[in-house]
C-alpha cells in the first residue's frame, strides 16, 4: 500500500540488490550514459548555473503562495468547464476517481506514467472496486511492469530500470510476443497491442508534469506520445497530480521545461510537450469530460518546515541518476516508490519515520544531489535535517551506537578530553586491534596489529576496511610540532647568540 | 605570514605524517605556523549524524580555540573539514555571540592546496616522486569548499610522477564520515568499485585532499591484500625537494 515496495527491513533490502548484480550492471552503465547525456545538453544552454537559479525561484515562488496558484489554477479550470477535486487523503483521490469510473460507465481506462498514482495505489484499488474494468498503463515501462504481475517501478523516470530485455521479451512472450529481445521489436508489439486498446478507451488517466495557473492547462512531458493518446481519445479525462505541480505561468513552464528534459532524459526537448485541458469551442479533440484531481497526501507536512524545499522538486529523477547509493542498491534498496535521494527526503514526509526513517542514513552526504538539482533543492542537507528529527528517537530508545555517538560529541566538546583521546586512543583502540600479516596500503597501514573487529560503530567500520591503531603519544602530530616548535626555537636563539658574539 | 594550523581529529589521531609534511610545506614557503591546542574537530561526525544541539559546544570550541592565535590565515589539510568550518556562519546563525566570529573564521580558513595555489601562488613546490599516481576528488571539497582545480595544479608540476586519470572520479568512495560504520554494507559496496577504479588505472600511487577518503579507501585495499601507497598531497609536495625548482604562477587563479 502506498509508497512502501517492501515489508522487508533496509539491511535486508541492501542484501537483496547486492545480490542483484544484473540490476546493479544495468544502473551503472545507465548512469554513466546519462551523465554524458545530461551534461551535453545542459551546456548547450550556455549558463546552466543561472537557468538553475532561475527554476529554483521560479519553484520558489510557487511553493511560497501555493494556496493562490491552486485556487487560480482551479478557477481557470472550472471557467473552461472542467472539474477540480481537491483529496487530502490517499482514500479522498480514489474516491473521486471511483466516482467517475462510476458516473461515466467507463469499461475501458488507458493511463498514461504518474507516480502519483502509484503513490495512491490507483490501478489495483479501482480494479478491485469495478469487476468489468479493464485497465491499461501506455507507457512502455509501466506496461511491462503491470504486465509482469505488477512489480513495483525502481525508478522515478525509469522504472523498468532493473529489467534487461531478456526479462521483457518473457513477460511479452504471455501477451503472444514471438520475437527476439530486440527493444526495437519489443517496442513494435507494445505499440501495436496498446493501440488497439487506445481506439476502445472511454476513459483516460494521466499525471501532471505542470499545472499552469494562469491558464488552467496541464503541461505533459514524453516520449512516446502515450499521454497524447490518453488525452486524446477518451471522452474523459482524470489529471492525478501532486499539489504542488503548480506553475504561475506558461512562461514559467517553458523554464522548467528546458530543465526537466535536459536533466531526465539529457535532451533538449522531449519528442512530445503538450499542453492541454477541457476541450473548448472551436476544438476538435481533447477530453470533453476533464477532470483534475489535487492531491495533498501528506506533502502539507513539509510547508512550513525545514523541508519545505522539497516541494520543489519537479520530478527529473537527476538526483537518483548521480547517486552512488542508487547505484549500488538501486530502487529496490529503498523499499519506496521514491528512490534515491529525493526518495530518501520524500518518504519519511509522506510515509513516516517509522517506516522510512532510516533512508536519510543510507546516504554518505556526498552531495551529489545537490549539486545536480536543477531546482537547487539542498538534498544532502535535508537528509541531515531527518536525521535530527529521527536523531530525537534514537535518543528515547538509547541503543549502543547512540551511545558512541553522545561520547563523541562529548569528545569533541572539551579540548582536554580531546587531548586525552590522542594520548589514549592508541592503548583503547589496542584492545580491539589485532596483529595480521595483511600490510599492502603502504604510508598507511603499519607492521602493527589492526583494529578488525569491535562493538557497534567500530565494527561497522572493521567489518569492512583495516584500521591502525593512532600513533605512541609521542609520535602523534602534536608532539611532533611542539618538539618541531622547540628546536626552532633554540635554533634561533643559537642564532642570535652567534650574531651577538 | 602567521598561519594557523587546523589539523583535523582524524589527523591527530590517524595521519601524523600529514601533519609534518603540510608544517615543512608551509614553512618552506614563509610561513610561520601556529598549533593551538584547544582545537579538536569540525563536528561534522556528530552534526552530520543529527546530532545538532550537542554540536554546538563542538563548533565553539573549535572557534574559539582556532582564532585564540592571531593569525593571516588558518590552513588544513582536509577538504570536507575546511568545508565546515566554512559553513560555521550558517551552522552558528542563532547564536549571537559567535556568528561575528564564525564569520571572521570561514573568512580565512583554506584548504591546503588551494591555500598553497590560489594564496601564495605556488606552481612548482619543488618535489620529485617517481612512480605512477592517480587522485582521488572527495566529494566536500570539490562540491561542498568548490576545489576542483589546486590538486590537479600543483600535481602537474611534481618531478617524475605520471599521473593518471580515474573513472568515475565523481563518485563517492563511500567514506561518509559515520555512514562508512553505520552503514558498512552500503559503503562496502562504494569503496569497493573505487578500489576497482584505481586498480584499473595502474597506479601504484594514490593521492588525495581528504584523509577520511584515504582512511576508508586505503583500508579497504589492505583488507583486500591488494598493493597500494596512500599519499595525502603534503606528503607528495614534501618529497625529495629541491628548491631550485620551485616556481611561482605568474597569474593568480581567479
Amino acid at each position: 500500500m502506498g509508497i512502501a515496495t517492501s515489508d522487508k527491513p533496509l539491511l535486508a533490502r541492501v542484501k537483496e540488490s547486492e545480490q542483484d548484480k544484473f540490476m546493479q550492471a544495468s544502473v551503472a552503465k545507465a548512469q554513466d550514459a546519462q551523465h554524458t547525456k545530461r551534461e551535453d545538453s545542459r551546456a548547450l544552454l550556455g549558463n546552466w548555473e543561472e537557468w538553475r537559479e532561475l527554476g529554483e525561484q521560479i519553484r520558489q515562488r510557487a511553493i511560497a503562495y501555493l494556496p493562490d496558484y491552486l485556487e487560480e489554477f482551479s478557477n481557470n479550470v472550472d471557467k473552461n468547464g472542467g472539474d477540480v477535486f481537491f483529496a487530502d487523503t490517499e482514500a479522498d483521490a480514489v474516491d473521486y476517481i471511483q466516482k467517475i469510473v462510476k458516473e461515466t460507465g467507463a469499461k475501458k481506462l488507458v493511463k498514461s506514467k504518474s507516480m502519483v498514482t502509484t503513490e495512491i495505489d490507483m490501478d489495483k484499488q479501482l480494479l478491485a472496486l469495478n469487476k468489468g474494468l479493464a485497465l491499461m498503463e501506455t507507457d512502455l515501462a509501466e506496461f511491462i511492469l503491470q504486465k509482469d504481475n505488477w512489480d513495483e517501478p525502481t525508478h522515478i523516470v525509469f522504472p523498468t530500470l532493473h529489467k534487461n530485455r531478456d526479462q521483457v521479451r518473457e513477460i511479452f512472450m504471455k501477451l503472444g510476443y514471438e520475437g527476439d529481445n530486440d527493444p526495437e521489436h519489443l517496442a513494435r508489439f507494445a505499440r501495436k497491442y496498446l493501440r488497439e486498446y487506445f481506439l476502445q478507451a472511454d476513459l483516460g488517466v494521466t499525471g501532471c508534469n505542470f499545472a499552469v495557473a494562469d491558464t488552467g492547462m496541464i503541461n505533459l512531458v514524453t516520449n512516446e506520445g502515450n499521454a497524447d493518446l490518453t488525452m486524446a481519445i477518451p471522452k474523459t479525462q482524470i489529471v492525478v497530480m501532486g499539489m504542488e505541480r503548480i506553475v504561475p505561468t506558461m512562461a514559467d513552464a517553458e523554464v522548467l521545461d528546458n530543465l526537466l528534459c535536459r536533466s531526465a532524459v539529457g535532451q533538449k526537448l522531449t519528442s512530445y510537450v503538450t499542453f492541454a485541458g477541457q476541450q473548448v469551442a472551436g476544438e476538435t479533440d481533447g477530453p470533453e469530460n476533464f477532470h483534475v484531481v489535487i492531491v495533498d497526501n501528506r506533502r502539507s507536512e513539509a510547508l512550513g518546515t525545514q523541508f519545505q524545499s522539497i516541494l520543489q522538486c519537479i520530478r527529473c529523477g537527476a538526483c537518483i541518476n548521480v547517486c552512488p547509493v542508487y547505484r549500488h542498491i538501486g530502487g529496490h534498496g529503498y523499499g519506496s516508490i521514491y528512490p534515491g535521494p529525493i526518495g530518501a527526503v520524500l518518504s519519511p514526509i509522506l510515509g513516516g519515520y517509522e517506516k522510512f526513517g532510516e533512508l536519510p542514513y543510507a546516504s554518505s552526504l556526498c552531495g551529489a544531489c545537490t549539486e545536480t538539482c536543477p531546482v537547487k533543492i539542498p538534498l544532502h542537507k535535508l537528509l541531515i535535517q531527518h536525521r535530527m528529527v529521527y536523531t530525537d528517537r534514537l535518543k528515547m530508545q538509547g541503543g549502543l551506537n547512540n551511545f558512541m555517538m553522545e561520547v563523541i560529541g562529548i569528545g569533541t566538546g572539551f579540548p582536554f578530553l580531546f587531548r586525552s583521546a590522542i594520548r589514549f586512543g592508541r592503548p583503547g583502540l589496542r584492545t580491539m586491534a589485532h596483529k595480521t600479516d595483511r600490510l599492502t596500503a603502504l604510508n598507511f597501514i603499519k607492521d602493527e596489529p589492526l583494529v578488525d573487529k569491535g562493538p557497534g560503530l567500530v565494527g561497522g567500520w572493521a567489518d569492512v576496511r583495516d584500521l591502525p591503531i593512532p600513533p605512541k603519544h609521542k609520535e602523534s602530530f602534536r608532539s611532533w610540532f611542539a618538539d618541531h616548535k622547540q628546536q626552532q626555537k633554540l635554533a634561533q636563539a643559537q642564532k642570535d647568540n652567534s650574531s651577538d658574539k | 605570514m602567521k598561519v594557523v594550523i587546523f589539523s583535523t581529529c582524524v589527523v591527530d589521531l590517524e595521519f601524523p605524517n600529514v601533519g609534518k609534511a603540510m608544517v615543512e610545506v608551509l614553512e618552506r614557503f614563509g610561513c610561520d605556523c601556529y598549533l593551538p591546542s584547544d582545537q579538536i574537530c569540525c563536528g561534522q561526525p556528530t552534526y552530520n549524524s543529527g546530532y545538532e544541539k550537542g554540536t554546538q559546544r563542538t563548533f565553539r570550541n573549535q572557534v574559539d580555540a582556532l582564532l585564540s592565535v592571531e593569525s593571516d590565515y588558518i590552513v588544513g589539510p582536509a577538504g570536507s573539514c575546511v568545508a565546515m568550518l566554512r559553513e560555521y556562519p550558517e551552522l552558528l546563525k542563532d547564536d549571537p555571540e559567535y556568528l561575528g566570529k564564525a564569520r571572521i573564521l570561514a573568512a580565512k580558513t583554506y584548504e591546503f592546496s588551494q591555500f598553497l595555489w590560489r594564496i601564495l601562488g605556488v606552481e612548482n613546490a619543488g618535489a620529485e616522486l617517481n612512480g605512477k599516481a592517480t587522485y582521488h576528488r572527495s566529494c566536500h571539497m570539490t562540491r561542498l569548499l568548490g576545489e576542483a582545480e589546486s590538486p590537479y595544479a600543483l600535481l602537474e608540476h611534481v618531478k617524475g610522477l605520471e599521473m593518471v586519470p580515474l573513472a568515475n572520479a565523481h563518485d563517492c568512495c563511500g567514506f561518509g564520515g559515520t555512514f562508512s560504520a553505520k552503514e558498512p554494507e552500503i559503503s562496502k559496496q562504494m569503496v569497493d568499485e573505487k578500489v576497482r577504479h584505481i586498480e584499473e588505472t595502474g597506479a601504484e600511487i594514490l593521492v588525495s585532499c581528504d584523509p577520511g577518503c584515504l582512511m576508508n579507501i586505503g583500508g579497504r585495499f589492505n583488507r583486500l591484500g591488494k598493493p597500494i601507497k596512500i599519499m595525502h598531497l603534503a606528503e607528495v609536495l614534501n618529497s625529495n625537494v629541491d628548491e631550485r625548482r620551485i616556481t611561482y604562477l605568474k597569474q593568480m587563479p581567479v
